[in-house]
């Protein structure tokens, strides 16, 4: 199959979360710490027009060739997790066309609290809230706050402007993780970059190492599209919890 | 369905038959171009011709074969069969216009008109078709087959219009289709349908509430390594690379003027050699 | 040659929630409505008429004829099927995406029920091909194969019409409903064309559809990439 590439592949790296709470932001920084330490690819997927992939080029973080956009027909949690062949693919001609990559990002089209990638597409993935959204959404749950492989609280430099107690908000997240890891995140603040870099070499040479095993946060909360659709019954199923980074 | 062969009509005895033959070659100089084989037929006339009209391509040779085609004073009419055949002799550069546009109309008996046109454009030949609109008018029923295999180190550009009615008129049915092989594969092939018969035709997929349609085919081997880029000119005009070394500009417009506008329009996007001179004069 | 395959894998092909990436296309729907050429329900009928007649059928009868090549392990027409059906298609932007859903179909199939044929076509093929291939793989009948893409056509653009329009979607079923027995014919007309040489299938040319296409690709602002 000319499709698949076996031999180079990378960690695929899912970024989501809802809009505008610095996804995009998040995959710059870690291009521009990370991209003379590991061969970077950067997949984006838009809902009305190729912001973030205009975002991330002109930042000038990688090679304009490394950053490519996928158009997910205003359906961007489809995209990520229903029906992932049009990513797949664009991280499978990321790989081949780069090869060897080390890590390939992909950012998903800001949705909402509960889209969350498909494990058939990335290897782990960050789940990016800002304290702007407010000082509660990390109480309110949903499979990406809770399960995904690491949970980003960030722009708290913001915390005193909009009334946020970002400690606070912080141990909340904890609590709906279970102890999952939490990162307080501003890029105005560089030991919280820091910080962010080492999770993610440490997810890296884990997934390298092999001892890294996929979680899948599991699906969107429960709704209907049609008679035969079972959304609803995995919600709550149950996935062992695994940090081997932690 | 319109295949590549559709069975012959069966002709009425005052139903106009007709078959004409045209063809160019190399003059001995290995310069000049003549026609060397020129046989009209009932209502189609050919005639050599002088330089009329704006016509591209040619400005860079004075040595052209020209002929105008003149396809009776009104018709075809239904039932009437008419064929044109043209060779392209290698080497040789041919210009073939119209006298005025076409109309096709009922005939009193009923039946479908049907023209067909069959050409060969051979190696190193250089073929111009620039042809005047076809009108349908109500309630005609007319097929138009155009066959052609160009070599593929020759160059043509040709230009198709059809008119929806005439001015005010609701049309019959009109059935076209357009093939170009290029050393025997498929560059191009299109067929248009329209009239009451067309279901759909007045879709936006299609030709919307259009009254005229048109397009501009050129074929170069010189962009074998990439036609011009895409360009969507304007709201009801495009040109686009076609896959081989040519290029459609497609129009769909309200009437025959602002069709040709926009043809024009797209020709001198395309520039060069391509472009309509208005003097219709040659250059060089 | 009639495929021997059931019905059931029929539905399996022809349901788009197949992986397979076609959420991300309006068939033509978005362009159309962005030039202002589809504002009501009578204007979308029309549509949808003229593009089954026009790009279905020629999907339809790609597909199906590529299902009966399949079938008949005639793998070496395919390049002629491919070449046959660029010339169909003047806007370089619809040969384009006809390709990238081509290669996304492969792709899914290829995971979902393998099988040697995908590996024989080239870097990226045009999704009628790679339909019309999958169906052979399950065995099943040109017509089918037409039917499923006359299917797919309508409803992919039916799916669109409620992002696009102000519509209620009964309406919108409702137009689907009085299009079903020009589906079958169509797809009839498909499957006997499929029988005879590429040059010969149906050529239908749909002009505005190409124009929108290449004004689409340029927008700065849209919800289906077509
Ligand atoms: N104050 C502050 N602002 C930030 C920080 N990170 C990102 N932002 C701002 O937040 C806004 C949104 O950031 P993006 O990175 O575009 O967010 P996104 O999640 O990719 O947005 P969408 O792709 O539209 O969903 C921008 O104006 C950023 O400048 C931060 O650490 N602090
Ligand atoms: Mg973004």
């Amino acid at each position: 199959m000319t499709d698949e590439t076996k031999s180079h592949r990378a960690l695929r790296l899912g970024v989501a979360g809802p809009v505008g709470t610095g996804k995009s932001s998040v995959i710059a920084t870690i291009c521009r710490q990370l991209r003379d330490e590991f061969a970077l690819g950067v997949v984006t997927n838009d809902i009305y027009t190729d912001e973030d992939t205009r975002f991330l080029k002109s930042a000038g973080v990688l090679p304009e060739e490394r950053i490519r956009a996928v158009e997910t027909g205003a359906c961007p949690h489809t995209a990520i997790r229903d029906d992932v062949t049009m990513n797949l693919m664009a991280v499978e001609d990321m790989e081949r066309d780069f090869a060897p990559l080390d890590i390939v990002l992909v950012e998903s089209g800001g949705d909402n609290l509960t889209a969350t990638f498909s494990p058939a597409l990335v290897d782990a993935q960050l789940f990016v809230l800002d304290v702007a959204g407010g000082g509660d959404v990390a109480r309110k749950g949903g499979p990406g706050i809770a399960r995904a492989d690491l949970l980003v609280i960030n722009k708290i430099d913001l915390g005193p402007h909009v009334d946020v107690d970002v400690d606070r908000m912080v141990a909340d997240a904890e609590a709906a993780r279970h102890g999952a890891p939490v990162l307080a995140l501003s890029r105005h603040r560089p030991e919280t970059v820091a910080a962010l870099c080492d999770w993610v070499r440490a997810i890296h040479g884990s997934w390298a190492n092999g001892s890294h095993t996929p979680i899948d946060p599991g699906p969107m909360a429960p709704h209907h599209h049609g008679p035969k659709d079972d959304h609803t019954h995995a919600h709550g199923h149950s996935h062992p919890h695994h940090h081997p980074h932690d | 369905m319109f295949v590549s062969s559709p069975p012959e009509p069966a002709p009425h005895a005052n139903h106009m038959v007709a078959r004409a033959v045209l063809a160019s070659e190399l003059g001995p100089d290995g310069r000049r171009s003549r026609v060397s084989r020129l046989r009209s037929d009932g209502p189609l006339v050919l005639r050599p011709s002088h330089p009329k009209g704006a016509e591209p391509l040619t400005h860079r040779r004075t040595d052209a074969a020209r002929v105008s085609l003149a396809a009776g004073t009104a018709g075809p009419l239904g039932g009437d069969d008419y064929a044109l055949s043209i060779h392209v002799g290698a080497g040789s550069t041919l210009v073939l216009q119209d006298v005025a546009a076409m109309l096709v109309l009922p005939g009193a008996g009923g039946g479908r008109s049907r023209m067909s046109l069959d050409i060969r454009v051979d190696d190193g030949a250089t073929f111009v078709w620039w042809p005047e609109p076809i009108i349908a008018a109500h309630r005609c029923d007319h097929t138009h087959d155009i066959r052609i295999e160009i070599a593929p180190d020759a160059r043509m550009i040709l230009r198709e219009e059809a008119i929806l009615g005439r001015h005010g008129e609701v049309p019959g049915n009109f059935a076209s289709r357009l093939r170009i092989t290029r050393g025997g594969a498929a560059l191009y092939d299109q067929r248009l349908r329209f009239g009451p018969s067309a279901a759909g035709a007045d879709g936006a997929a299609v030709l919307g509430d259009a009254g005229a349609v048109g397009s501009i085919i050129a074929v170069d081997p010189a962009w074998e390594r990439g036609a011009p880029p895409a360009d969507p000119y304007d709201r009801g005009a495009a040109l686009t690379p076609l896959a081989g070394p040519a290029i459609a500009i497609g129009a769909v417009a309200a009437d025959s003027l602002a069709l040709r506008r926009l043809l024009v329009r797209g020709l001198d996007i395309l520039g060069g050699p391509w472009i309509a001179r208005h003097n219709g004069k040659d250059g060089s | 040659m009639d495929g021997a395959g059931g019905s059931a894998a029929l539905l399996l092909l022809s349901d788009g929630r197949l992986p397979a990436g076609g959420y991300a296309h309006s068939g033509g729907l978005e362009p159309a409505v962005t030039a202002g050429r589809v504002t009501d329900m009578s204007d979308l009928e029309r549509f949808l008429v003229g593009r089954e007649e026009t790009a279905g059928l020629i999907a339809a009868a790609f597909s199906a004829a590529a299902c009966e090549r399949s079938r008949r392990g005639e793998l070496f027409e395919i390049p002629a099927l491919e070449a046959e059906l660029d010339a169909r298609i003047p806007s370089s932007e619809l040969r384009r995406i006809s390709r990238e859903l081509g290669r996304q179909l492969r792709r899914a199939m290829s995971a979902v029920h393998p099988h040697p044929h995908y590996d024989a076509l080239g870097a990226a093929p045009h999704q009628p091909v790679v339909m019309g291939v999958a169906a052979a793989s399950l065995d099943l009948s040109p017509r089918d194969m037409a039917l499923a893409i006359l299917h797919e056509t309508n409803a992919d653009a039916a799916a669109a019409a409620a992002k696009v329009l102000r519509v209620d979607p009964f309406d919108v079923h409702a137009i689907l409903a009085r299009m079903a027995t020009r589906l079958d014919r169509l797809a009839g007309e498909a499957a006997r064309a499929a029988q005879g040489p590429s040059a010969d299938l149906p050529a239908p040319g749909s002009p505005l559809a190409d124009i929108a296409a290449e004004h689409h690709r340029r927008a700065d602002v849209r919800l289906f990439a077509s």
